[in-house]
Protein backbone atom coordinates (compact mmCIF):
# COMPACT_ATOMS: atom_id res chain seq x y z
CA UNK A 1 0.00 0.00 0.00
CA UNK A 2 0.86 3.72 -0.72
CA UNK A 3 0.37 5.41 3.15
CA UNK A 4 0.68 8.63 3.60
CA UNK A 5 1.95 10.00 6.87
CA UNK A 6 1.27 13.99 7.76
CA UNK A 7 3.27 15.33 10.56
CA UNK A 8 6.46 13.83 11.64
CA UNK A 9 6.10 14.71 15.81
CA UNK A 10 6.86 11.39 17.88
CA UNK A 11 3.47 9.56 16.75
CA UNK A 12 4.25 10.49 12.93
CA UNK A 13 8.14 9.12 13.32
CA UNK A 14 7.78 6.13 14.82
CA UNK A 15 4.41 5.24 12.58
CA UNK A 16 6.27 5.91 9.46
CA UNK A 17 8.89 3.35 11.26
CA UNK A 18 6.55 0.49 11.90
CA UNK A 19 4.97 1.00 8.33
CA UNK A 20 8.39 0.70 6.81
CA UNK A 21 9.65 -2.52 9.30
CA UNK A 22 6.01 -4.42 8.51
CA UNK A 23 6.31 -7.31 6.47
CA UNK A 24 3.87 -6.06 3.82
CA UNK A 25 6.34 -3.49 2.51
CA UNK A 26 4.43 -0.65 2.49
CA UNK A 27 5.58 2.70 0.12
CA UNK A 28 5.53 5.58 2.85
CA UNK A 29 5.86 9.16 2.14
CA UNK A 30 6.08 11.09 5.63
CA UNK A 31 5.40 15.08 5.08
CA UNK A 32 6.71 17.22 7.57
CA UNK A 33 6.95 21.73 7.82
CA UNK A 34 9.57 21.69 10.30
CA UNK A 35 13.06 21.36 8.73
CA UNK A 36 14.38 19.61 11.86
CA UNK A 37 11.68 16.73 11.86
CA UNK A 38 12.27 16.45 8.07
CA UNK A 39 15.86 15.73 8.57
CA UNK A 40 15.74 13.51 11.17
CA UNK A 41 13.39 11.36 9.31
CA UNK A 42 15.86 11.28 5.95
CA UNK A 43 18.83 10.38 8.28
CA UNK A 44 16.99 7.51 10.28
CA UNK A 45 14.68 6.08 7.90
CA UNK A 46 15.56 7.30 4.42
CA UNK A 47 14.52 9.27 1.83
CA UNK A 48 10.92 9.87 2.47
CA UNK A 49 10.41 12.83 3.92
CA UNK A 50 8.11 15.71 2.40
CA UNK A 51 8.95 19.19 3.84
CA UNK A 52 5.58 21.37 2.92
CA UNK A 53 2.00 21.97 4.83
CA UNK A 54 0.28 19.03 4.54
CA UNK A 55 -3.21 20.67 4.22
CA UNK A 56 -2.03 22.69 1.28
CA UNK A 57 -3.13 21.23 -2.43
CA UNK A 58 0.57 22.11 -3.79
CA UNK A 59 1.99 19.39 -1.20
CA UNK A 60 -0.11 17.35 -1.51
CA UNK A 61 -0.15 16.96 -5.22
CA UNK A 62 3.94 16.61 -4.86
CA UNK A 63 3.60 13.77 -2.79
CA UNK A 64 1.00 11.64 -4.82
CA UNK A 65 -2.46 11.44 -2.59
CA UNK A 66 -4.16 10.75 -6.03
CA UNK A 67 -2.74 7.72 -5.76
CA UNK A 68 -2.15 6.92 -1.94
CA UNK A 69 -4.50 3.81 -0.59
CA UNK A 70 -4.37 5.88 3.16
CA UNK A 71 -3.71 9.37 4.05
CA UNK A 72 -3.06 8.95 8.23
CA UNK A 73 -3.17 12.15 9.69
CA UNK A 74 -0.96 12.61 13.28
CA UNK A 75 -0.17 15.87 13.94
CA UNK A 76 -0.44 17.64 16.91
CA UNK A 77 -3.97 20.01 16.02
CA UNK A 78 -7.10 18.10 15.48
CA UNK A 79 -8.22 20.97 12.86
CA UNK A 80 -5.35 20.16 10.91
CA UNK A 81 -5.76 16.54 10.74
CA UNK A 82 -9.15 17.38 9.58
CA UNK A 83 -8.48 19.53 6.77
CA UNK A 84 -5.89 17.02 5.76
CA UNK A 85 -8.48 13.96 5.90
CA UNK A 86 -11.03 15.93 4.35
CA UNK A 87 -9.46 17.33 1.49
CA UNK A 88 -7.78 13.92 1.11
CA UNK A 89 -11.14 12.69 -0.04
CA UNK A 90 -12.78 15.52 -1.57
CA UNK A 91 -10.19 16.25 -4.19
CA UNK A 92 -8.06 13.29 -4.32
CA UNK A 93 -10.45 10.74 -3.62
CA UNK A 94 -8.23 8.82 -1.19
CA UNK A 95 -10.25 5.65 -0.39
CA UNK A 96 -9.24 5.18 3.28
CA UNK A 97 -8.35 8.55 5.60
CA UNK A 98 -7.04 8.21 9.28
CA UNK A 99 -7.02 11.36 11.65
CA UNK A 100 -5.80 11.65 15.33
CA UNK A 101 -7.46 13.69 17.80
CA UNK A 102 -6.78 15.29 21.03
CA UNK A 103 -10.52 15.77 22.17
CA UNK A 104 -12.31 13.17 22.40
CA UNK A 105 -15.15 14.95 21.66
CA UNK A 106 -14.43 15.49 18.25
CA UNK A 107 -15.03 12.49 17.24
CA UNK A 108 -18.12 12.00 16.58
CA UNK A 109 -18.30 15.13 14.32
CA UNK A 110 -15.26 14.25 12.33
CA UNK A 111 -16.70 10.73 11.30
CA UNK A 112 -19.75 13.27 10.52
CA UNK A 113 -17.43 14.66 7.65
CA UNK A 114 -16.71 12.09 6.29
CA UNK A 115 -13.23 10.60 8.51
CA UNK A 116 -12.74 6.86 7.80
CA UNK A 117 -10.81 6.37 11.69
CA UNK A 118 -10.16 8.51 14.26
CA UNK A 119 -7.70 7.44 17.07
CA UNK A 120 -7.49 9.08 20.03
CA UNK A 121 -4.84 9.04 22.77
CA UNK A 122 -6.61 10.82 25.41
CA UNK A 123 -9.93 8.19 24.69
CA UNK A 124 -7.73 4.88 25.30
CA UNK A 125 -6.32 6.08 28.47
CA UNK A 126 -9.73 6.91 29.69
CA UNK A 127 -10.46 3.25 28.59
CA UNK A 128 -8.05 2.17 30.74
CA UNK A 129 -8.50 4.01 33.54
CA UNK A 130 -12.49 2.78 33.95
CA UNK A 131 -11.26 -0.54 33.40
CA UNK A 132 -8.52 -0.12 35.55
CA UNK A 133 -11.12 1.77 38.43
CA UNK A 134 -13.79 -0.17 40.16
CA UNK A 135 -16.88 2.17 40.22
CA UNK A 136 -17.23 2.06 43.62
CA UNK A 137 -13.98 2.98 45.17
CA UNK A 138 -12.62 2.12 48.40
CA UNK A 139 -11.11 5.06 50.29
CA UNK A 140 -7.84 4.48 52.24
CA UNK A 141 -8.36 7.10 55.19
CA UNK A 142 -5.50 5.72 57.42
CA UNK A 143 -2.82 3.54 58.08
CA UNK A 144 -2.71 2.26 61.32
CA UNK A 145 0.82 1.61 62.98
CA UNK A 146 2.51 -1.49 62.17
CA UNK A 147 0.32 -4.75 62.36
CA UNK A 148 -0.91 -3.65 58.55
CA UNK A 149 -3.91 -2.72 59.06
CA UNK A 150 -5.80 0.36 57.67
CA UNK A 151 -8.60 2.04 58.09
CA UNK A 152 -10.92 2.47 54.93
CA UNK A 153 -14.34 3.76 53.25
CA UNK A 154 -16.59 2.51 51.25
CA UNK A 155 -19.96 3.20 49.78
CA UNK A 156 -23.10 0.93 49.80
CA UNK A 157 -24.32 1.46 46.06
CA UNK A 158 -28.26 1.12 45.47
CA UNK A 159 -27.90 -2.47 43.71
CA UNK A 160 -25.25 -4.51 46.37
CA UNK A 161 -26.03 -7.18 47.61
CA UNK A 162 -25.41 -6.40 51.12
CA UNK A 163 -28.39 -3.99 51.40
CA UNK A 164 -31.12 -5.38 53.91
CA UNK A 165 -28.44 -7.34 55.04
CA UNK A 166 -27.54 -7.79 59.10
CA UNK A 167 -23.50 -7.46 60.06
CA UNK A 168 -24.09 -10.71 61.71
CA UNK A 169 -24.55 -12.24 58.24
CA UNK A 170 -22.07 -10.80 56.28
CA UNK A 171 -19.10 -13.12 54.79
CA UNK A 172 -16.20 -10.43 55.68
CA UNK A 173 -12.38 -11.28 55.05
CA UNK A 174 -10.43 -12.24 57.98
CA UNK A 175 -9.33 -9.44 60.66
CA UNK A 176 -12.05 -7.03 59.02
CA UNK A 177 -14.78 -5.03 61.26
CA UNK A 178 -17.00 -2.70 60.39
CA UNK A 179 -16.86 0.05 63.01
CA UNK A 180 -19.00 3.24 61.87
CA UNK A 181 -21.69 3.85 58.97
CA UNK A 182 -22.70 7.31 58.03
CA UNK A 183 -26.32 6.48 56.12
CA UNK A 184 -27.02 9.08 53.21
CA UNK A 185 -28.68 11.73 55.33
CA UNK A 186 -25.26 11.94 57.34
CA UNK A 187 -26.21 10.22 60.65
CA UNK A 188 -23.67 8.07 61.88
CA UNK A 189 -24.54 5.11 63.73
CA UNK A 190 -22.49 2.57 65.64
CA UNK A 191 -22.68 -0.96 63.78
CA UNK A 192 -23.46 -4.12 65.94
CA UNK A 193 -23.87 -7.65 64.55
CA UNK A 194 -27.87 -6.84 64.14
CA UNK A 195 -27.47 -3.21 62.16
CA UNK A 196 -28.88 -3.52 58.69
CA UNK A 197 -26.59 -2.51 55.72
CA UNK A 198 -28.99 0.26 53.76
CA UNK A 199 -28.40 1.40 50.07
CA UNK A 200 -25.70 4.56 50.05
CA UNK A 201 -24.76 3.63 53.53
CA UNK A 202 -20.57 5.63 53.59
CA UNK A 203 -19.39 2.45 55.82
CA UNK A 204 -16.16 2.81 57.62
CA UNK A 205 -13.81 -0.45 58.25
CA UNK A 206 -10.96 -1.55 59.99
CA UNK A 207 -9.01 -4.13 57.29
CA UNK A 208 -5.56 -6.00 56.61
CA UNK A 209 -4.55 -4.09 53.98
CA UNK A 210 -4.37 -6.92 51.24
CA UNK A 211 -8.46 -7.74 52.64
CA UNK A 212 -9.53 -4.13 51.38
CA UNK A 213 -10.70 -5.24 47.67
CA UNK A 214 -12.36 -8.44 48.99
CA UNK A 215 -14.17 -6.01 52.01
CA UNK A 216 -15.09 -4.06 48.94
CA UNK A 217 -16.41 -6.73 46.62
CA UNK A 218 -18.64 -7.35 49.71
CA UNK A 219 -19.99 -4.31 50.36
CA UNK A 220 -20.61 -3.40 46.61
CA UNK A 221 -20.89 -6.72 44.48
CA UNK A 222 -24.61 -7.03 43.28
CA UNK A 223 -25.68 -10.32 43.81
CA UNK A 224 -24.87 -11.45 39.84
CA UNK A 225 -21.14 -10.74 40.32
CA UNK A 226 -18.36 -12.77 41.89
CA UNK A 227 -16.88 -12.30 44.82
CA UNK A 228 -13.89 -9.70 44.13
CA UNK A 229 -15.31 -6.70 42.94
CA UNK A 230 -17.18 -5.57 39.97
CA UNK A 231 -14.99 -4.14 37.65
CA UNK A 232 -16.80 -1.97 34.10
CA UNK B 1 -15.22 33.75 16.43
CA UNK B 2 -12.00 35.18 15.94
CA UNK B 3 -11.55 39.35 17.23
CA UNK B 4 -8.70 40.31 14.98
CA UNK B 5 -9.23 43.37 12.63
CA UNK B 6 -11.84 41.89 10.76
CA UNK B 7 -13.74 40.12 13.59
CA UNK B 8 -13.62 43.63 15.90
CA UNK B 9 -14.82 45.71 12.72
CA UNK B 10 -17.90 42.97 12.18
CA UNK B 11 -18.38 43.04 15.40
CA UNK B 12 -18.90 46.70 15.79
CA UNK B 13 -21.07 47.14 12.37
CA UNK B 14 -23.37 44.11 13.59
CA UNK B 15 -23.74 46.00 17.25
CA UNK B 16 -24.39 49.28 16.23
CA UNK B 17 -27.08 47.02 13.63
CA UNK B 18 -28.45 46.05 17.06
CA UNK B 19 -27.98 42.82 16.38
CA UNK B 20 -27.19 40.26 19.49
CA UNK B 21 -23.76 39.75 19.36
CA UNK B 22 -21.27 37.39 20.70
CA UNK B 23 -17.43 37.53 20.31
CA UNK B 24 -15.02 34.38 20.89
CA UNK B 25 -11.69 34.58 20.96
CA UNK B 26 -8.77 32.14 22.69
CA UNK B 27 -6.62 35.41 23.69
CA UNK B 28 -8.15 38.04 26.18
CA UNK B 29 -5.90 40.55 24.92
CA UNK B 30 -7.92 40.36 21.43
CA UNK B 31 -10.82 42.25 23.17
CA UNK B 32 -9.22 45.18 23.01
CA UNK B 33 -9.95 45.71 19.78
CA UNK B 34 -13.40 46.51 20.20
CA UNK B 35 -15.05 49.99 21.29
CA UNK B 36 -15.45 50.88 24.65
CA UNK B 37 -19.00 51.08 23.90
CA UNK B 38 -19.51 47.83 22.47
CA UNK B 39 -22.86 45.91 23.88
CA UNK B 40 -22.32 42.40 22.91
CA UNK B 41 -20.78 39.64 24.67
CA UNK B 42 -17.21 38.81 24.83
CA UNK B 43 -16.02 35.11 25.82
CA UNK B 44 -11.93 33.68 26.16
CA UNK B 45 -12.25 30.35 24.53
CA UNK B 46 -11.28 27.72 21.87
CA UNK B 47 -13.64 27.72 19.09
CA UNK B 48 -13.23 24.32 17.81
CA UNK B 49 -13.96 23.14 21.09
CA UNK B 50 -17.89 22.17 20.95
CA UNK B 51 -18.42 22.36 24.68
CA UNK B 52 -17.32 25.75 24.39
CA UNK B 53 -19.28 25.98 21.01
CA UNK B 54 -22.54 24.86 23.25
CA UNK B 55 -21.76 27.67 26.73
CA UNK B 56 -21.42 30.37 24.18
CA UNK B 57 -25.05 29.21 22.94
CA UNK B 58 -24.17 28.69 19.36
CA UNK B 59 -27.37 26.58 18.88
CA UNK B 60 -29.57 28.81 19.79
CA UNK B 61 -27.71 31.88 16.98
CA UNK B 62 -29.03 32.94 13.97
CA UNK B 63 -25.50 33.46 12.23
CA UNK B 64 -22.02 32.39 13.09
CA UNK B 65 -18.56 33.70 11.55
CA UNK B 66 -15.13 32.21 11.54
CA UNK B 67 -12.81 34.77 11.03
CA UNK B 68 -9.16 33.50 12.36
CA UNK B 69 -5.63 33.75 11.66
CA UNK B 70 -5.99 29.94 11.23
CA UNK B 71 -8.02 28.52 7.73
CA UNK B 72 -8.51 24.73 9.55
CA UNK B 73 -9.77 26.14 12.56
CA UNK B 74 -12.17 28.09 10.62
CA UNK B 75 -12.74 25.39 8.21
CA UNK B 76 -13.29 23.09 11.65
CA UNK B 77 -15.45 25.62 13.93
CA UNK B 78 -17.47 26.45 10.89
CA UNK B 79 -18.46 22.37 9.86
CA UNK B 80 -19.37 22.23 14.28
CA UNK B 81 -21.28 25.20 13.44
CA UNK B 82 -23.33 23.62 10.76
CA UNK B 83 -23.34 20.00 11.40
CA UNK B 84 -23.62 20.07 14.81
CA UNK B 85 -25.51 23.26 16.32
CA UNK B 86 -27.47 23.41 13.29
CA UNK B 87 -26.93 27.26 12.67
CA UNK B 88 -28.50 28.78 10.02
CA UNK B 89 -25.94 30.77 8.28
CA UNK B 90 -22.59 30.13 8.38
CA UNK B 91 -19.39 32.15 6.93
CA UNK B 92 -16.07 30.71 7.18
CA UNK B 93 -12.96 32.77 5.92
CA UNK B 94 -10.40 30.46 4.07
CA UNK B 95 -6.95 32.79 3.14
CA UNK B 96 -5.88 29.78 0.76
CA UNK B 97 -8.04 30.35 -2.11
CA UNK B 98 -7.60 26.56 -2.91
CA UNK B 99 -8.96 25.07 0.21
CA UNK B 100 -11.62 27.76 0.07
CA UNK B 101 -12.95 26.40 -3.97
CA UNK B 102 -13.25 22.94 -2.00
CA UNK B 103 -14.97 23.79 0.97
CA UNK B 104 -17.30 26.39 -1.25
CA UNK B 105 -17.98 22.93 -3.05
CA UNK B 106 -18.28 21.12 0.06
CA UNK B 107 -21.50 23.49 0.84
CA UNK B 108 -19.96 26.12 3.27
CA UNK B 109 -19.99 29.49 2.71
CA UNK B 110 -16.77 30.64 2.43
CA UNK B 111 -15.19 33.66 1.11
CA UNK B 112 -11.07 33.88 0.37
CA UNK B 113 -10.03 37.59 1.20
CA UNK B 114 -6.73 36.77 -0.56
CA UNK B 115 -8.31 36.32 -3.63
CA UNK B 116 -10.83 39.20 -3.80
CA UNK B 117 -8.07 41.50 -2.20
CA UNK B 118 -5.71 40.25 -4.98
CA UNK B 119 -8.33 40.96 -8.08
CA UNK B 120 -9.08 44.33 -6.39
CA UNK B 121 -5.48 45.27 -6.45
CA UNK B 122 -5.27 44.07 -10.28
CA UNK B 123 -8.45 45.81 -11.21
CA UNK B 124 -6.72 49.48 -9.23
CA UNK B 125 -3.66 48.83 -11.61
CA UNK B 126 -5.61 48.24 -14.52
CA UNK B 127 -7.74 51.36 -14.42
CA UNK B 128 -5.57 54.98 -14.18
CA UNK B 129 -6.55 56.70 -10.90
CA UNK B 130 -8.82 59.91 -11.61
CA UNK B 131 -6.79 62.97 -11.32
CA UNK B 132 -6.57 64.47 -8.40
CA UNK B 133 -8.39 67.95 -7.25
CA UNK B 134 -5.87 70.18 -6.10
CA UNK B 135 -7.61 71.20 -3.02
CA UNK B 136 -8.12 67.77 -1.86
CA UNK B 137 -4.10 67.01 -2.99
CA UNK B 138 -3.23 69.58 -0.51
CA UNK B 139 -5.18 68.57 2.35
Amino acid sequence: MYIIVVGAGKVGYYLAKELLEAPEGHEVLVIEQDAAKCERVTQELGDIALRGDGCEAATMEKAGFGRADMVIAVTGDDEDNLVVCQVAKARFSVPRTVARINNPKNESIFKRLGIDTTVSATAAILAQIEQELPTHPLIHLLQLKGGGLEIVEVKVPKSASVVGQRIGELLLPQQSLITLIVDSDGTPRVPGNDTVIRAEDQVVAVTRTESGDALRGVLTNSASAGAYGRRQ
Amino acid sequence: MGCGRVGAALAKMLDADGHDVTVLDIRPDAFKRLPVDFKGVKHVGNGIDQDVLARVGLADADAFVAVTQGDNRNVMATQMAKHLFGVRRTLCRIYDPIREEIYGDLGLETISPTLIGAMMLKGMLDSEPAPKVEAEAEA
